[in-house]
């Protein structure tokens, strides 16, 4: 796959690796080849045949076609030619002409491709039917103006995974026959298959019920599917395109909010959408439509800012959260050093605490690998994170690498998610009692690890768990059976029937027991797999050779974080896995790298974003407003390891951190002023802000911001872990997770994210308990107690409740303190 | 070539060189001058032409405002907005094309889902401070929507005046009656244009 080889496109030499597709090949050396059907990271679709290329002289289609060493490409032929145009001509039979009123017309394939094959008379026709629109909530479909090329059903099912579009039926006329003979034979298959289907969702009703990332409307290449939150709002062309980095997960996705003025009589900015680049980046619901989460301030209050100064002045702890800048989390530790205060962030400090522990085994700074390459692996581990709502793009590297690199995944996590296990078919999950991570870590170093290299003493603790038992084993095994039958057999001679002893042999199928000698896996026991565990999992690992182990944040706030955090990086050295850590927000790695974290409040404190004596905040709600993430300049660390910058989409009239800082005595004129700070020493690079680009490469590069390097730490070689504690969780169980689409308070605020807030049950726990959805229930743990409704998710199964973080009015904080579940009686009130 | 005849200044009869005085240049001359302007009352002369040409009632003139001079059928004054005459509905559609052609950059436009799910204007303004009358608008205007009529009395207090789509928008009763005008200017239908059009074959 790796070999490097030089192929020749329209007479141009180039380098490429074998194996890679023509049409990637053509692209990452700015040869055009039009396609509309194939999405880059996805499998080809082969329903829009225009990407029909000659490779030594022969016709293949360049989505699907590899290149090998040598070969000669012609991109346009006369035949070639003849077969576009044709195509287009289909694409555009029965197409209404009402670019007018159309939300793609201005950056809509159709109109650009019709245009570029230079459609301007039509030969073909056919009876079209009854195709009225769907509204699907979120989305609005239009079967008039679909093309049928399958991206949206690709992307949901090879990206997402959701796998909630499909093609249907259309019920049309079949074509005449003449078109068979007379037209270009690609153009005439395509469109008999065209003619054959519409796109429909998967679970057969009118409702869609998916994890709304709305990826198949940006993906569409004509204005079939849109948003309904945009639809008829704006031209695309009147809207300017602020390149910018999301800022609700730790994703760290490249998005540009599309802006324009408010209305006619106000010309304020306004951001309409959220775009992206979906060829190599595919953003969830969150990023994609909460994008109105803007401060708007009228103007700067002084006296409210002269009380902050006082309180900053007073303070002796400032406490903020992770949904802040690195130059803003910078200026909170030059504060730091400079008043004396301390910096309180819960959720952070823990992520730094699980990466030093960590550390002190693998000898880096940082966990080795990201998404990117976690996408390019074929097994995929998850642990300690509730993939789908923690960080998406995580589950969409998972569903990726099982659906288009014929991967493998195995999710370990208490509470049961139908969206993971719908994913592909290759996916295990085990659903273990919390506390149990650490038996899962075990369990993957005991199938893993390389128990030669391993510390002795592991090797034996490991061995311990292992005995050989004799299981009766039922076979079915056929067997040869002679019996003598006695037949009714008509006489020849008397003309009577009479009975006649035959012989016959014939294959039974016989039940046998047998007893063989098997490894007994205790670890898989205490963690309650199942008796076929083993089995799935070795079928699943069959061919297989790269491992990728993602973990998530109930490792970080686990007990027992130490041992995990040093049994995460002994599984990093002593087997093929290669580590990548789910930060909890937006920013929490960024944050963990650039400021010293302490762990107690003081007697007075000043919140950013937090509730503290004197509380600053974005969301609107504090003494003082602050810019929301969308309406500042400066870069976020992401997940992959890449310090991406972002910009300022909407106008801010108020102060920001930066004047606050600078009036106690720091000084800079920008915020981003300090991005040329960092600290070099934690990975950061010397680079001024506006030297840091944010875009794709055609060839799906990525530049964005930079890397944080990896710096390595000298360790002393103690690689002892702790045994596992024997404790799990059990009962009624509460668990701290965001529905899908959902992250922090900025998420609740937007207009089209519209979840409501509430402690989350199955529809299975709710029907089998005495409580209903609506109920208000008092949740009560050791650590505290509050009030709130029942809201009924069908997006998790299992015993376990999920209460929410995004929604402030309910304290989440109060019931849960650190580690993600507790153990609580839930009572109607 | 000899300038003889261009000094010879007596073309024909019908031209005569004005006699006319040579500035004075010495001072009593320039005071002599300004005497006789003076006291010559030449202001009661002008006057007096007038005061003849009133009691005459012989007026050549167009009596702006009571009367005005015939307009154009392509003359581009204020925009008008146009219906449709089968079903008396706004023909704009709010494409927004003739928002992205504004040269002066004096048109916008704001659409929305309607209830019946299509594309609706639901507010649209010409800043006719800004418009240049260009015309652009009008001729990309797919649906024949956005006119220029003949109204060009659009002076205003302020430099910034706005016409909404209401105001430009023909009114009903106007409709009723069969009184709205097709524009004959750029971006009108150009007679014919049927024969010219290559037809799209339809399977029914």
């Amino acid at each position: 796959m790796s070999n490097n080889i030089t192929i020749t496109i329209d007479d141009k030499e180039i380098q490429t690796k074998e194996g890679e597709t023509l049409l990637n090949a053509a692209r990452a050396n700015d040869i055009f080849i039009p396609a509309i059907c194939y999405l880059t990271r996805c499998s080809p679709t082969l329903a829009c045949r225009i990407c029909l290329v000659e490779a030594d002289g022969k016709q293949v289609y360049a989505c699907n076609a590899k290149s090998k060493d040598g070969m000669n490409i012609t991109t346009t032929t006369e035949n070639i030619a003849k077969e576009r145009r044709a195509i287009m001509e289909v694409y555009d039979v029965n197409h209404p002409l009402q670019c007018g009123v159309c939300d793609q017309s201005g950056e809509c394939e159709l109109q650009n491709y019709t245009l570029e094959m230079g459609v301007d008379i039509q030969h073909y026709s056919v009876k079209d039917v009854d195709r009225s629109s769907h509204d699907w909530g979120h989305l609005h479909y239009d079967p008039g103006l679909c093309i049928v090329c399958e991206r949206c059903s690709t992307v949901c099912k090879d990206m997402i995974g959701d796998n909630s579009l499909k093609t249907i039926p259309r019920g049309a006329d079949a074509l005449e026959a003449e078109f068979k003979e007379t037209m270009p034979k690609d153009a005439y298959a395509m469109w008999n298959k065209l003619n054959k289907s519409v796109i429909g969702l998967t679970n057969g009703t009118d409702v869609l019920d998916c994890t709304s990332c709305g990826e198949c409307a940006a993906v569409c290449p004509v204005g079939a599917l849109v948003d309904t939150q945009f639809m008829y709002k704006s031209n695309a062309w009147e809207l300017k395109q602020i390149p910018a980095t999301c800022g609700h997960c730790s994703a760290g996705c490249q998005i540009s909010y599309d802006v324009k003025h408010t209305n006619i009589a106000n010309t304020d900015k306004k951001i309409y959408r959220v775009m992206n680049e979906w060829n190599y980046v595919s953003l969830c619901g969150a990023g994609r439509y909460g994008f109105d989460y803007e401060n708007r301030v009228e103007s700067k209050d002084e006296v409210a800012f002269n009380k902050a100064l006082e309180a900053f002045k007073k303070a002796d702890t400032i406490k903020f959260t992770s949904t802040i800048t690195n130059e803003e989390a910078y200026i909170l530790q030059s504060l730091k050093e400079k008043l004396g205060v301390k910096l309180v962030n819960k959720e952070a400090k823990a992520f730094q605490t699980f990466l030093k522990d960590y550390g002190e085994i693998s000898g880096t700074s940082l966990y080795g690998s990201d998404l990117k390459e976690v996408i390019a692996t074929n097994f995929i581990v998850s642990v300690g994170s509730a993939l789908k709502s923690d960080n998406p793009n995580a589950r969409y590297a998972l569903n990726n690498s099982m659906t288009v690199n014929k991967g493998a995944g195995l999710y370990f996590h208490p509470v049961g998610d139908p969206i993971i296990e719908g994913l592909a078919k290759s996916i295990m999950t085990l659903k273990h009692a919390p506390l149990q991570e650490e038996v899962v870590l075990y369990l993957i170093l005991d199938l893993f690890g390389d128990k030669e290299k391993l510390p002795s003493d592991i090797t034996e603790y490991l061995a311990s768990f292992h005995s050989t038992k004799t299981v009766t084993v039922t076979e079915t095994i056929k067997e040869k059976v002679t019996e003598i039958v006695k037949e009714m057999k008509l006489n020849d001679e008397t003309g009577q029937e009479e009975e006649v002893e035959v012989e016959k042999t014939k294959m039974v199928p016989k039940k046998v027991s047998k007893e063989i000698e098997v490894d007994d896996n205790k670890l898989l026991e205490i963690l309650g797999a199942d008796d076929k565990f083993m089995e799935k999992l070795e079928k699943n690992l069959k061919k297989k050779e790269s491992f990728a182990l993602m973990v998530g944040a109930d490792l970080y706030t686990h007990p027992n974080s130490k041992n995990l955090a040093r049994l995460v990086a002994l599984i990093e050295k002593y087997s093929a896995f290669e580590i990548t850590m789910i930060p909890q927000l937006t920013n929490s790695l960024g944050v963990a790298l650039i400021c010293d974290l302490d762990d107690e409040v003081g007697s007075y404190s000043v919140g950013y974003n937090t509730k503290g004596d004197f509380t600053l905040s974005a969301l609107g709600d504090g003494d003082l407003d602050m810019p929301a993430m969308n309406q500042q300049e400066g870069t976020l660390t992401s997940i992959n390891k890449r310090v991406n910058p972002t910009n300022a989409a909407l106008p801010y009239n108020g102060y920001e951190l930066n004047d606050i800082a600078n009036a106690l005595g720091l000084k800079a004129e920008n915020t981003i002023d300090y991005t040329y700070n960092l600290p070099i020493e934690k990975g950061f690079k010397s680079e001024r802000f506006d030297d840091l680009p944010n875009h794709y490469e055609n060839d799906g590069t990525e530049v964005r911001g930079y890397l944080l390097e990896n710096i390595s730490i000298s360790v002393s070689g103690d690689e002892s872990v702790e045994k596992f504690s024997d404790e799990k969780l059990e009962g009624s169980i509460v668990y701290l997770a965001n529905p899908v689409r959902q992250f922090t308070p900025f998420t609740h605020k937007t207009t089209n994210l519209d979840e409501v807030g509430g402690v989350y049950m199955s529809e299975e726990f709710l029907s089998k308990s005495e409580l209903n959805e609506g109920d208000r229930v008092k949740i009560k743990t050791k650590d505290g107690e509050l009030v709130t409704t029942i809201v009924s998710d069908n997006k998790i199964t299992g015993d376990i409740a999920i209460l929410p973080t995004f929604d402030s009015k309910i304290n989440s904080e109060a019931v849960i303190s650190s580690y993600r579940f507790a153990t609580a009686s839930i009572e109607r009130v | 070539m000899k300038d003889e005849q261009f000094n010879n200044r007596n073309v024909s009869n019908e031209y005569f060189l004005v006699d006319i005085e040579d500035y004075p240049t010495e001072p009593w001359d320039k005071f002599k001058r300004v005497v006789k302007r003076t006291f010559r009352l030449e202001l009661f002369v002008g006057l007096w032409v007038v005061m003849r040409e009133f009691f005459k009632f012989e007026i050549h003139t167009v009596s702006y405002p009571e009367e005005k001079m015939p307009i154009g059928p392509r003359y581009r004054a204020i925009h008008e907005m146009k219906r449709l005459w089968e079903s008396d509905t706004e023909r704009c559609i709010g494409c927004g094309l003739c928002e992205k052609i504004c040269v002066a950059n004096c048109i916008r436009i704001e659409t929305k889902r309607d209830e019946n799910s299509r594309k609706e204007v639901s507010e649209y303004s010409i800043n006719l401070g800004r418009c240049i009358y260009c015309g652009f608008c009008a001729e990309v205007c797919p649906e024949l929507a956005i006119t220029h009529g003949g109204r060009y009395e659009n002076a205003s207090e302020q430099r910034e005046h706005f016409t909404m789509y209401e105001d430009m928008l023909t009114p009903l009763d106007t409709m009723k009656v069969g009184n709205q005008l097709e524009f004959e200017g750029f971006g009108a239908i150009t007679p014919h244009e049927d024969e010219r059009v290559k037809k799209t074959p339809l399977a029914y």
